[in-house]
């Protein structure tokens, strides 16, 4: 154990990294999401195509042969992107892919009425959506982000694969430098859960503060944490 | 053939039911009505033993169903207890059909699994039943393909499918649109006439309780505060809160 | 140095032959995540004490760490302990594994669908317990249940590449090797992608059909 303790410092070198990666991946899906989800529920055909194609094929094929596609493939086609960057555009593309269909559904499912309530008062499509629909299709929409997040964050160690030095690559190396496996893998576990639990805890936050009805009553964290499916299943 | 003593029920704050003493005789129809939240429901659903009482006796046909004092724990679904739960029967306002069995697989159901009763036996009543109801023509239809009072005669039909000898109603015709609302008093009507089944209905419908009740009784804050043959209560009502309940639900 | 058909075509049975490993490894997965989801679920349901304190932590740990991690950790950490499975063995187990922490969330989630009038129309008709939990409720969970797990089996398809790091042979696997021999990873990494799209993408319109055929007879 002592020889993990002399090695925190490349263990904390590779969680700054692991952060770095699931601040600018998350921020880039909100991105991506709201502006694929917002696509796909154009009127015109022509339009809603190439963000169905999209979020089809991110969600269709599995996140760590996105990355290998884009570090070891693309570049054959004359595209080279530095490993950190490929890790947060490929986290961006995939899990903004599960947080469109988030956008899409929720904003689907206003009721008619608030359509109907805003044309009747003369307000146009722009901005009815941003004004009148997005906002209200914010609480629906938070869990399964909370979801989708922890996701991201989980999958931010499989940029390791792709030599970004992340968390995950340094407990690699420590363990190949110093043969600890089972501590080295124990403090990489119980880290990730550490982390996993504080935007458990974020998103739990987020929802009560963003809830339209707030006299629900509060379940426990631990309930509300099991009761999370994984992200983009079924959303 | 039923009879409350002292029972007490609370939930949180609010006291559904204030050391209630209520009894009914074999036979007797008895309605209960008043304000939403008196306490009405609760009643039956501790006769169904869906609720427990905080404390009190209730028996059913001279068998005891619940015998609480305060702040005993409650040991549920004793042999006593499920024996005496046979005698009666419950409809509701939701209906609660089982929505993956069609509507003769639902009254089919508990004779053959409680009763042991055989399938050809159990089809044969169940066809009866449901002609009785007017449903012969969609045996085979499932709850979700029928009309809330079509699936409310089926719940109706299901109870009485296990002869009981108290049936219970609870708001059946609150979830239903108006013109659905006949057919199923009609079927109730049916059996207020030619069965001497113990009934009892928790209603918002006052003509038909004054209609068919033996009694009807007025309940509000817990508490029966007037009780009497329909004709008393719904023209001369003694109660300061009875006459006002009646204004308001008559005269919408 | 664009796309190479010629190539493309050559390396596709030995991509199908790894496709067909990855069918293989998600069934052996699935199987593992079906049954012991069920123990958790079961245990927890039944709230049996201290066991059930366990198994919530476990979900929730599992939940909470990476595919990836856990993976390598038990690929490199049993053999320590004198267990020594094949990449292939220790793959299909942490897979497994990992969804049962998601699958007992399922079961959970299925029999609560089941509305609260439906346990009650069974009390109200005298029925014992087990016909009550065979013939009432467990029917109509399932209609909830299946459409949710085969979501999962979706992912867990698609998750299995992951066990590409440990050195399971599946179809990723086999696209890297073929990548790293030949120097052209453009051809088998993009194959791979199809394949696995070829698999989930009708697998997901699928199930979204049997989820709205399921939730209409309701």
């Amino acid at each position: 154990m002592s020889t993990i303790i002399d090695y925190a410092p490349r263990l904390w070198e590779g969680l700054v990294v692991t952060l770095q990666l699931l601040v600018l991946g998350s921020l880039l899906a909100l991105v991506i999401a709201f502006a694929a989800g917002l696509t796909r529920l154009s009127r015109h055909r022509l339009v809603r195509l190439p963000a169905a194609i999209f979020i089809e094929v991110f969600r269709g094929t599995s996140m760590i042969v996105q990355l290998f596609w884009f570090f070891y493939a693309l570049p054959f086609l004359g595209i080279e992107l530095p490993p950190f960057e490929t890790g947060v555009v490929v986290l961006a593309l995939n899990e903004g892919a599960y947080a469109a269909e988030i956008v899409r559904g929720a904003i689907k499912s206003r009721p008619a009425g608030q359509t109907e309530a805003c044309i009747a008062l003369g307000i146009g499509p722009a901005k009815r959506m941003r004004r009148i629909l997005i906002p209200q299709s914010i609480p629906a929409m938070l869990p399964p982000f909370g979801n989708v997040l922890v996701d991201l964050f989980k999958n931010t160690s499989l940029v390791a694969t792709i030599t970004v030095l992340d968390l995950t690559y340094m407990g690699l190396e420590v363990r190949t430098n110093t043969g600890e496996t089972t501590a080295i893998f124990a403090t990489l576990l119980v880290i990730y859960f550490v982390v996993s639990l504080l935007l458990w805890v974020l998103m739990n936050g987020l929802e009560r503060r963003f809830a339209i009805d707030r006299t629900k009553k509060s379940t426990r964290i631990k309930s509300w944490i099991l009761s999370q499916p994984r992200g983009g299943a079924g959303a | 053939m039923i009879s409350f003593d002292d029972v007490d029920k609370s939930w949180g704050p609010n006291h559904v039911l204030k050391k209630l003493n209520f009894h009914v005789k074999p036979a007797e129809k008895v309605s209960i009505i008043g304000p939403s939240g008196s306490g009405k429901t609760t009643i039956l659903r501790i006769l169904m033993t869906l609720e427990n009482p905080d404390e009190g006796i209730v028996t059913v046909d001279g068998d005891e169903l619940w015998n609480v004092e305060r702040g005993r724990r409650i040991r549920r679904e004793t042999t006593q207890m499920k024996l005496t739960r046979r005698k009666i029967g419950m409809v509701f306002q939701q209906f609660n059909l089982f929505p993956h069995l069609s509507a003769i697989q639902n009254v089919m159901e508990a004779p053959i699994q409680v009763l042991g009763m055989s399938k050809n036996e159990a089809h044969e009543r169940a066809k009866g039943l449901l002609d009785t109801v007017g449903l012969g023509e969609h045996l085979d239809h499932k709850p979700p393909k029928l009309s809330g009072g079509q699936q409310q005669r089926v719940a109706i039909a299901r109870a009485m499918a296990m002869r009981p000898k108290v049936m219970l109603f609870d708001e059946v015709t609150s979830a239903l649109d108006p013109e659905l609302v006949g057919d199923v008093l009609d079927v109730i009507r049916d059996l207020a006439t030619s069965t001497d089944m113990t009934m009892l209905l928790v209603t918002h419908e006052m003509r038909f309780a004054e209609e068919i009740s033996d009694r009807v009784v007025m309940f509000d804050g817990g508490v029966a505060v007037e009780q009497g043959p329909p004709q008393k209560i719904f023209q001369d009502p003694d109660n300061e809160r009875t006459r006002r309940f009646l204004k308001a639900v008559l005269e919408h | 140095m664009t796309w190479n058909s010629e190539f493309a075509l050559s390396i596709l049975p030995d991509l199908l032959r790894g496709l067909w490993i990855t069918i293989q490894a998600t069934m052996a997965a699935i199987t593992i995540a079906l049954v012991l989801g069920l123990v958790v679920a079961v245990v927890r349901y039944l709230r049996i004490p201290v066991l059930s304190q366990v198994f919530g932590f476990f979900v929730l740990f599992i939940r909470g760490t990476p595919l990836l991690v856990q993976a390598y950790a038990a690929f490199f950490i049993l053999p320590h302990y004198g267990i020594v499975l094949s990449a292939l063995v220790t793959g299909i187990i942490v897979l497994g594994i990992n969804y049962s922490a998601y699958t007992a969330e399922v079961y959970r989630a299925g029999i609560e669908d089941v509305a609260k009038g439906q346990w009650e129309a069974a009390t109200a008709l005298s029925l014992p317990g087990r016909p009550t939990w065979t013939r009432i409720v467990l029917p109509q969970a399932v209609r909830s249940i299946v459409p949710m797990l085969g979501n999962y089996w979706i992912q867990m398809f698609k998750d299995s590449a992951i066990l590409s790091v440990i050195t399971v042979a599946e179809v990723l696997y086999v696209g890297q090797t073929i990548g790293g021999s030949e120097f052209r990873f453009l051809e088998p990494l993009t194959i791979v992608g199809l394949l696995f799209l070829a698999v989930s993408y009708p697998a997901a319109v699928l199930i979204r059909r049997l989820e709205r055929r399921l939730a209409i007879s309701r």
